[in-house]
């Protein structure tokens, strides 16, 4: 019933210790859209996406889903972590059942399972099911942690730079199966990277945050890019290549170094 | 292949070396120990009869070890049983870990020749006070890996945890418990190593038919070859628990 309102991250700040990380940052997350979180690695971002999971607490400020602050994690809300983390001593199948079992306690067993099923060969590795992640290659268990994601049905899906550790071929071939699930459904999608060209092939809207500490919104830019997007199209769209100037002259005259430089000239 | 039968071949040719040495000192210096021959030829009726009773402390090597392997096998799985989740608690809780750190270290290094005055003392049994000896001084090794593989889970797992709204009996069995196995048998295996050693010196002080109670038996007997016996079952057996074990460990691993 409340499911049109958006997610907020309300003068969010958090510190640790003397240094205050993240200050006053502000966005609204409307439903179904598609949200990056970009900014020079180690400026805050991830610590953004772990409040908003739950993960850490903010020392001001917070989170609002559906009107109410929360400040915990649930599972409406999604992670998918940088490396799969997967649980080693358990198969692909029972991974993915585990988060099933977790977000949908009524559903029967058999039920639950074929739900485990069913996302599984949503991300196109059912044929893995009975493997243990060890057996599967990176790009494979990072399906899998997506599967298991989905198996809790999210509202919200947060990814944490989910294809950071992946090879550039793997890396395409998952930003190609995160954009046709999202397609699907529509869910409200969070992602932090540090890659300009995923963020604006998969994105709405790009949010650049400054350099920290007191990171905060620098520019939020909405990719209007028409949808389905196929990547060859987009990368040639003349929207594509003025957003992406306009993201690294931000990322330049933000970057400590260049100011330095700057300076020293 | 080659390599395993040249290792077995040196391994034999160490025994004999010792057993020559054995020999030569009891020849040349020390004319009460009996030579590894005369070992065999007075304890050769307990081994050929491992299964024979003819009396309380008299009975074949078989029976003895038995008993002992009885008493260990109880004292061991009191000391899992107390050890393995006093291991959960300590490495998941830093408060409970702040708390009982010291004392743990103090208790750790205090021999079971110390303990067993008390266990006397308590329960007023030989039995119960071994296995209160045994299960005291053998569990510290499993305590203290299971809370260093407690500790060692990666951060990344806790957060599946929360993430995943896990309950914590469901975080136990599905995280932690999992996590935790290969370390909490590697202490096992030491565990029931010292458990082992702990057996000797609770069956000579209580006089309870066994290796170590036979041994200290016959050397009141003056029947030195039976403590040469004891010392080489002693040795044998915990080298085969030891080896059990270990593989135990190896198929965990693997799997």
């Amino acid at each position: 019933m409340n499911a049109d309102r958006p997610l907020e991250i309300s003068s969010l700040s958090k510190s640790f210790g003397p240094v205050t990380v993240v200050k006053d940052f502000n966005i609204r997350v409307a439903p179904g859209e598609f949200v990056a979180l970009l900014g020079h690695s180690g400026c805050g971002k991830s610590t953004v996406l772990s409040i908003v999971a739950g993960l850490q607490t903010a020392t001001l400020g917070g989170i609002v889903i559906d009107g109410a602050e929360v400040t915990e994690p649930g599972l409406e809300r999604a992670f998918c972590f940088q490396s799969p983390c997967l649980l080693p001593w358990l198969t692909a199948f029972d991974n993915v059942l585990l988060s099933a079992s977790q977000a949908h306690p009524k559903l029967s067993s058999a039920a639950q399972k074929e739900l485990a099923t069913k996302y599984l060969s949503l991300v196109g590795v059912a044929e893995y099911a009975a493997e243990l992640p060890a057996a599967l290659s990176q790009g494979t268990q990072q399906r899998v942690a997506i599967a298991r994601a989905l198996a809790q049905e999210p509202r919200f899906l947060l990814l944490d730079e989910p294809f950071g550790m992946l090879d550039s071929l793997t890396r395409f071939e998952l930003q190609d199966l995160v954009l046709d699930l999202w397609e699907k459904d529509r869910k409200t999608v969070i992602m932090v990277t540090h890659d300009i060209d995923e963020a604006l092939y998969l994105c709405d809207r790009i949010i650049l945050m400054t350099d920290g500490p007191e990171a905060t919104v620098g520019l939020d830019l909405r990719v209007s890019l028409p949808r389905p997007r196929h990547r060859q199209q987009a990368t040639s769209h003349p929207e594509y290549q003025r957003l992406r100037d306009r993201i690294i002259a931000f990322l330049e005259s933000h970057s400590k170094q260049f100011a330095t430089e700057q300076e020293a000239a | 292949m080659k390599k395993s039968i040249v290792s077995i071949l040196l391994s034999f040719v160490g025994i004999f070396l010792v057993l020559g040495l054995w020999a030569a000192i009891s020849a040349n210096v020390a004319p009460d120990l009996p030579s590894p021959l005369r070992t065999w030829e007075e304890s050769r009726l307990y081994i050929m009869e491992p299964w024979q009773k003819r009396g309380e402390m008299d009975q074949g090597i078989g029976l003895m070890t038995a008993y002992s392997l009885l008493r260990v096998a109880k004292g061991f799985a009191l000391a899992l049983l107390i050890g393995t989740p006093l291991g959960f608690l300590l490495g998941s809780s830093p408060l409970f870990f702040r708390m009982f750190d010291p004392t743990i270290q103090i208790l750790r290094p205090i021999s079971p020749l110390a303990w067993l005055p008390l266990g006397l003392i308590l329960f007023r049994q030989s039995e119960p006070a071994a296995l209160f000896t045994i299960a005291l001084c053998s569990m510290w090794p499993t305590v203290v890996n299971t809370m260093q593989g407690v500790r060692a889970i990666p951060q990344d797992y806790h957060n599946v945890a929360k993430v995943l709204r896990l309950s914590p009996w469901r975080k136990f069995t599905k995280i932690m418990l999992p996590a935790t196995l290969p370390y909490m048998f590697s202490g096992y295996r030491l565990s029931l190593g010292i458990a082992w050693l702990v057996i000797v010196a609770a069956e000579m002080l209580t006089g309870t038919p066994g290796v170590g109670g036979f041994l200290w038996q016959e050397y009141n007997s003056l029947i030195y070859s039976h403590i040469l016996l004891c010392i080489l079952t002693i040795g044998i057996v915990g080298f085969i628990l030891n080896r059990l074990m270990g593989f135990a460990e190896t198929r965990l691993r693997a799997a």
